[in-house]
């Protein structure tokens, strides 16, 4: 089972493996064990702070034990299911039968929980829109205590405040959700090599009309000309007709034993997993069948790849650049990273098509860039630099991803969307029991 | 196979059911709370049992209770193949210091971990023997195999409970009967949850795929997480001298 890394002693850290002093209760009680609580969490697969506690309530509630599946209508697709179930778990008991997650992010190991409070996006963003938009009802303990039930139709604003709301509007106890049929357990694989960085952004909006999901991997250790060349993906479920009989073997999966020297993702080794990632694709264009694992998870291959940044760790950085802003902004948000000498071990760009079902939904139409970045001396700067650059082009950041940014570039992205949000938290919640480290970090919560 | 089991609805007993379960096993729970046992009885259809899972309420702390939830799983599987299985991970668990404090609490934990398991065990015998042999698969713990300063009073229901247990194994496996004794050492589940994790503490998933495999052999003891056969055969053997100095 996918576990959750615990470093020290009264440590707790999130997936980019900065830590806060804190600890967590683990219960497949969600019911009693949300009591009192500021904060849920599921596998910590978050990069930043958004699952770590806040320093006067030190105490979350780590939701992996609530992990039952209640209702699962093979008729219809509808499941409900405790918050703490992992996407790993769904893949694997109702994959063989023909049904997937309407969006799945880059990893499994996630929880219902953790889906629908970052409201999570995937590669078929532009044509399923995020993960809450196929979210139908959920069960919550709000801040006054009260365990209650909310849909798009019953207490509205609770539960488009929830959809991203990176559980600061109560504790998600359990999610129903619509999965979706699936013609076969295999993907057909289209990829091709784009030359710079504005040909990418008109390929993955050409390749949208055509394919269900689409991401880019660009190498961001090339200037100038060639600056944002990388490789496009495209694929689609397999008709049952063009894909073989079996069910594809899972190859999880490797841990990484130990925590690698901090200089083993420097400059150099970047750059050359960089160069050998854009030219193993020798061909211009590949077509043909992939597991779905090695199409969605390539990650998961490697458990704990995290520890391969050492102890310092690392952040990612991910945004969101209008399409009003012209493709020019994604170039000038590459350039602030190549100019500063950053390198970003993996970089993925994807269009996104639609706005979020949730107030504070990351997603909208624009191009999104991630970046992983090593955690050095001068983040903070090249995070502050990134977010100028993003302010300038309207654009958002992911608060799931997020470790870096500052109070007043998050109001100042925020400013038409938070007033909303925080008023649906002085509805339910006027003493901000619920919070995070993030939240003080960026809404100003009391610590 | 068809299995009544007590305790499925968290911890090892949620994840040995489960495994069970995702084989096309039947399964019939029986618990005290009714909506847990419901709860858990969906997630096992979801995940494949045979038939959809019955249920039926059954407190440990009561024994007048134990016939009839049995007599209603029993009629559950009459036409599907008949009782096979009765696994039994129900118990508790408290603190030395905490039983030290409260004799109410220490009678409870008696009453409940060795006596009425015991009276559980002597109903679930009856009806398996009747139905012309199966398994009885039943957690106790390591806790029970040496006195230990940490924990006596738990450990001691335990010891009892093992005990119990060979002797009925002795007794009737030329009968049919074969009885699984199952000594856990440390696993994280919420019974353990906030205790210090000793070396070779487990996770209930690996843990219920051993003892499953214990229960189709019909082995009358397994010692799970598998390292702790091995931490059992030296505690086993320490004098008592010894045993009188170890700290945990
Ligand atoms: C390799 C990798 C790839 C990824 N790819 C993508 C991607 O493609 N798209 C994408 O959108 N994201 C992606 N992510 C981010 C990830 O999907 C989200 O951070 C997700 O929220 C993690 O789920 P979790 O269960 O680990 O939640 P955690 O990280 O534990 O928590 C995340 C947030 O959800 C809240 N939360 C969790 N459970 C509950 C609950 N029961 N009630 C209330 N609040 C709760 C927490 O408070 C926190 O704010 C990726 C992460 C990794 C490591
Ligand atoms: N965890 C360990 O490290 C460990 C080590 C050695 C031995 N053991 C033994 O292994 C067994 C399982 O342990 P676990 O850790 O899986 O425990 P657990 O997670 O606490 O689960 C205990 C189960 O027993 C049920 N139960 C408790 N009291 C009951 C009662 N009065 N009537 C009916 N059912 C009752 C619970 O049902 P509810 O849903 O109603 O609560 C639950 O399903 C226990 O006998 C324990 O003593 C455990």
């Amino acid at each position: 089972m996918p576990g959750v890394r615990r470093k020290a002693r009264g440590t707790l850290e999130g997936w980019g493996r900065q830590s806060v002093a804190g600890s967590e209760v683990r219960s497949e009680d969600l019911v009693r064990a949300t009591r009192d609580a500021p904060l849920s969490r599921g596998l910590g697969r978050s990069y930043g702070d958004a699952s770590l506690p806040p320093p006067g309530a030190p105490r979350a509630v780590n939701t992996t034990r609530a992990d039952r599946i209640l209702a699962f209508d093979e008729r219809t697709g509808r499941l409900r299911a405790e918050a703490g179930l992992s996407l790993f778990e769904l893949n694997r008991v109702l994959m063989p039968r023909g049904w997937f997650t309407p969006v799945t992010p880059g990893t499994q190991f996630v929880t219902l929980g953790g889906m629908v409070a970052a409201d999570i996006h995937g590669k078929n963003q532009h044509a399923a829109g995020d993960f809450g938009d196929h979210v139908t009802a959920l069960r919550m303990r709000v801040a006054d205590g009260r365990v209650l039930e909310c849909r798009p139709t019953l207490e509205p604003e609770l539960f488009a405040a929830t959809l991203g709301g990176m559980g600061l509007t109560g504790h998600i106890l359990e999610v129903e959700a619509q999965w979706e049929r699936i013609p076969s357990p295999w993907i057909h694989q289209y990829s091709r090599r784009i030359d710079d960085l504005d040909a990418f952004q008109q390929a993955l909006v050409d390749a949208a009309a055509d394919w269900p999901f689409t991401v880019g991997w660009i190498d961001s250790t090339t200037r100038g000309a060639h600056l944002g060349r990388g490789v496009l993906m495209c694929g689609r479920w397999a008709e049952p007709s063009e894909a073989p009989a079996r069910f594809p073997r899972s190859t999880l999966r490797a841990r990484l034993p130990v925590d690698l020297p901090g200089w083993a993702l420097g400059r150099t080794s970047v750059r050359a997993f960089n160069e050998l990632y854009y030219w193993r694709h020798w061909r211009r264009e590949a077509e043909g069948l992939v597991r779905p694992e090695a199409f969605f998870y390539p990650l998961d291959a490697l458990r704990d790849w995290n520890r391969a940044y050492g102890p310092r760790g690392f952040t990612q950085y991910q945004c969101v650049l209008p399409h009003e802003a012209g493709p020019s902004s994604a170039r000038r948000l590459m350039e602030v990273l190549t100019s500063r000498g950053g390198a970003s071990f993996l970089t993925v760009i994807k269009d996104f098509g639609r706005e979020g079902p949730g107030l504070l939904s990351f997603p909208r139409p624009g191009i999104t860039l991630a970046l992983d970045i090593p955690v050095r001396d001068d983040t903070q700067a090249l995070v502050d630099a990134l977010n100028e650059t993003v302010l300038d082009a309207g654009g958002r950041i992911y608060l799931a991803k997020d470790a870096f940014t500052r109070r007043e570039h998050f109001r100042a992205m925020e400013a038409e969307r938070l007033p909303a949000f925080e008023a649906v938290r002085d509805a339910w919640d006027p003493s901000r029991r619920l919070r995070s480290a993030l939240s003080v970090r960026l809404f100003g919560d009391p610590a | 196979m068809n299995v009544v089991f007590l305790g499925a609805t968290r911890g090892m007993g949620r994840a040995l059911a489960r495994q069970m379960a995702e084989r096309g096993d039947g399964l019939f729970l029986l618990g005290r709370a009714a909506d847990e046992l419901e709860r858990s009885a969906r997630d096992l259809d979801a995940r494949g049992a045979a038939g959809p899972v019955g249920t039926a309420r059954c407190d440990l702390e009561v024994p007048e209770g134990f016939g009839a939830a049995l007599d209603a799983a029993v009629d559950a599987f009459a036409g599907a193949g008949g009782l096979g299985v009765v696994v039994v991970t129900a118990g508790v668990f408290a603190t030395q210091d905490a039983l030290e404090d409260d004799p109410a609490l220490l009678e409870r934990m008696l009453r409940v971990n060795f006596a009425n398991t015991v009276l559980f065990c002597e109903a679930a015998r009856a009806r398996l023997l009747e139905a012309g042999g199966g398994t009885l698969c039943v957690f106790s713990s390591v806790a029970g195999e040496r006195g230990r300063r940490t924990v006596v009073l738990y450990g001691a229901s335990k010891a009892g409970l093992s005990r119990y247990l060979e002797g009925l194994d002795h007794r009737y496996r030329g009968r049919g009967l074969r009885v699984v004794t199952v000594k856990p050492g440390f696993v994280r589940t919420d019974m353990t949850e906030g205790l210090d994790a000793p070396p070779f503490a487990g996770e209930p998933g690996p843990v219920a795929a051993r003892v499953l495999r214990a229960i189709d052999r019909g082995a009358p003891v397994v010692y799970a997480p598998a390292p702790w056969a091995a931490v059992m055969a030296v505690i086993r053997r320490l004098p008592r001298a010894v045993m009188r100095r170890v700290r945990f």
